[in-house]
């Protein structure tokens, strides 16, 4: 981990039906290159929201997002550049299922880094090596099952080498024992040095893997700390309701 | 017995054999597949892009920033709704006279005319269908395109279309046979397509009974084959990803 902030998100705020629903109230926080955001919360208090305004799948209604020192909610940028450095994985996968794993991870670079397609191909399986699925390459999306899914959108999202990774509860629409194989995964990624940030209900996995961790309820940040510190003195009330159900 | 089937022979020499006069049917044959090739390939056309303007406003509507491109992608909509309008609520015969007798008039080139009416007329069908097999394509896919950095057109091409036009395949079959038999309205505006020749035959040789009874025999046999074929063809994209 360095000191450089990748990402700022300063006094980031969501509002629907006019404000009546504010989502997101009010966020800031930092980034740094090589480091590992755990987001955490109860359903409801906004983390996914956070994630999604980040590549801007979700517009924020103010505040602003700086992303490699260019301000990402200036409607004048172009953020389809952006989000190309921005890779994402998603609670429900979202391969596309008309194409083969292989075609799902090479369109991406074909089309918008102009790879050639033994390139593309190349890299694709040299990825899917690592992750164990060299042998799916020309199965189809509805032929995995949903931890070998998960593993293939991760490793579809490393293709456009981004500089960040963003994980949506990755591993919330798996059934348990197949959630280790994911968890492993981005595990080895964050040992690569890859900068993420991830959303989940897998304490476990924040408490080993996170360098960071950030507690949202109702929409604004309440508390983040160093994981150890943080789960063993929870500072805020809301905290320590929350880690007295789900530990 | 007998006799009748010497009746039957005899009415069937007269109106196939005589003087060549199943040379109407064919070329009356290969006229309505001309038109219902080139109309459906019209149709299609129309109907994705029409389809995309139509979705992409309903979807984006609330959240475009005031603009050149809020305008222009306001007005592409508010354009394919007049369309749609006007080509869903009057009959294909009339649109079809419309387009021979007055957008065309300077024009003879009947099978060219019938070809463009047709395919718009089809196109309205097929818009509303992509329509709803873009709609429902789970939005999930839309934004995994767009978070690898692919702009709302390429999302919709490379992803979301595709998706679409496969769940929508057996509403734009259904859309294919209908136009074929609708084709048959093309006798209205002096084009000799496979109803006409069976009428040229009935007003030659007054007898009915066997050259409409041969057309619609050869209707259905043509739905039949297309059936088939689709349902072919839907099995093989099914295969390719269950």
């Amino acid at each position: 981990m360095t000191t450089e902030t990748l990402i700022r998100v300063e006094n980031l705020q969501k509002h629907f039906e006019r404000g009546a629903i504010k989502a997101l109230d009010g966020v800031s926080t930092e980034i740094r290159r090589g480091e590992v955001v755990v987001v955490i919360g109860p359903s409801g208090s906004g983390k996914s929201t956070f994630l999604r305004c980040l590549n801007l799948l979700e517009l924020p209604t103010g505040g602003t997002i700086t992303f490699e020192g260019v301000d990402i909610t200036d409607p004048s940028c172009n953020i389809n550049l952006h989000r190309q450095k921005m890779g994402m994985v998603f609670q429900h996968f979202n391969l596309f299922p008309h194409m083969t794993i292989l075609r799902n991870m090479t369109l991406a670079p074909m089309k918008l880094l102009k790879k050639s397609q033994a390139e593309a191909e190349d890299k694709a399986m040299q990825l899917l090596r690592r992750v164990g699925l060299a042998d799916r390459a020309d199965a189809y999306p509805s032929q995995l099952s949903g931890g070998q899914k998960q593993r293939v959108a991760i490793v579809r999202a490393l293709c456009m080498e981004p500089d960040v990774m963003l994980f949506d509860e990755p591993t919330s629409a798996l059934d348990p024992e197949m959630v280790g194989e994911v968890l492993d995964v981005m595990k080895q990624l964050a040992n690569d040095g890859m900068t993420m940030v991830v959303v989940t209900h897998e304490m476990g996995f924040a408490r080993e893997v996170g360098d960071r961790v950030l507690f949202m309820a109702d929409g604004v940040l309440v508390e983040e700390g160093v994981p150890n510190e943080l789960f063993a003195n929870p500072r805020s009330a809301r905290l320590q309701d929350f880690l007295a159900k789900v530990l | 017995m007998a006799d009748w089937f010497a009746g039957l022979r005899a009415d069937f020499i007269m109106n196939f054999v005589t003087k060549d006069r199943w040379k109407y049917i064919t070329s009356g044959l290969a006229n309505t597949l001309k038109i219902t090739l080139v109309a459906t390939l019209i149709g299609i056309a129309l109907g994705v892009v029409i389809a995309i303007i139509r979705s992409t406003w309903d979807t984006n509507k609330e959240t475009l920033r005031p603009g050149v491109g809020r305008f222009l992608l306001g007005l592409g909509n508010a354009i394919c709704q007049v369309y749609l309008t006007i080509i869903r609520g009057t009959p294909v015969v009339v649109q079809l006279m419309i387009t021979y007798y007055i957008i065309f008039a300077s024009s003879k080139n009947g099978l060219l005319i019938a070809m463009l009416a047709f395919g718009i007329n089809s196109g309205a069908y097929v818009a509303e269908i992509i329509r709803g097999g873009i709609m429902s394509t789970d939005s999930g896919q839309f934004e995994a395109g767009r978070s690898l950095g692919f702009n709302y057109v390429q999302t919709m091409w490379y992803i979301v279309v595709p998706q679409a036009l496969k769940s929508v395949l057996p509403a734009l079959a259904n859309e294919f046979i209908v136009l074929l038999k609708e084709t048959s309205v093309a006798g209205y505006v002096a084009i000799r397509d496979l109803t006409k020749a069976g009428d040229i035959i009935r007003g030659v040789t007054y007898s009915p009974f066997l050259p409409l009874l041969a057309v619609a025999l050869i209707y259905l046999i043509l739905v039949m084959f297309f059936t088939w074929l689709v349902g072919k063809l839907e099995r093989r994209l099914r295969n390719s990803d269950h």
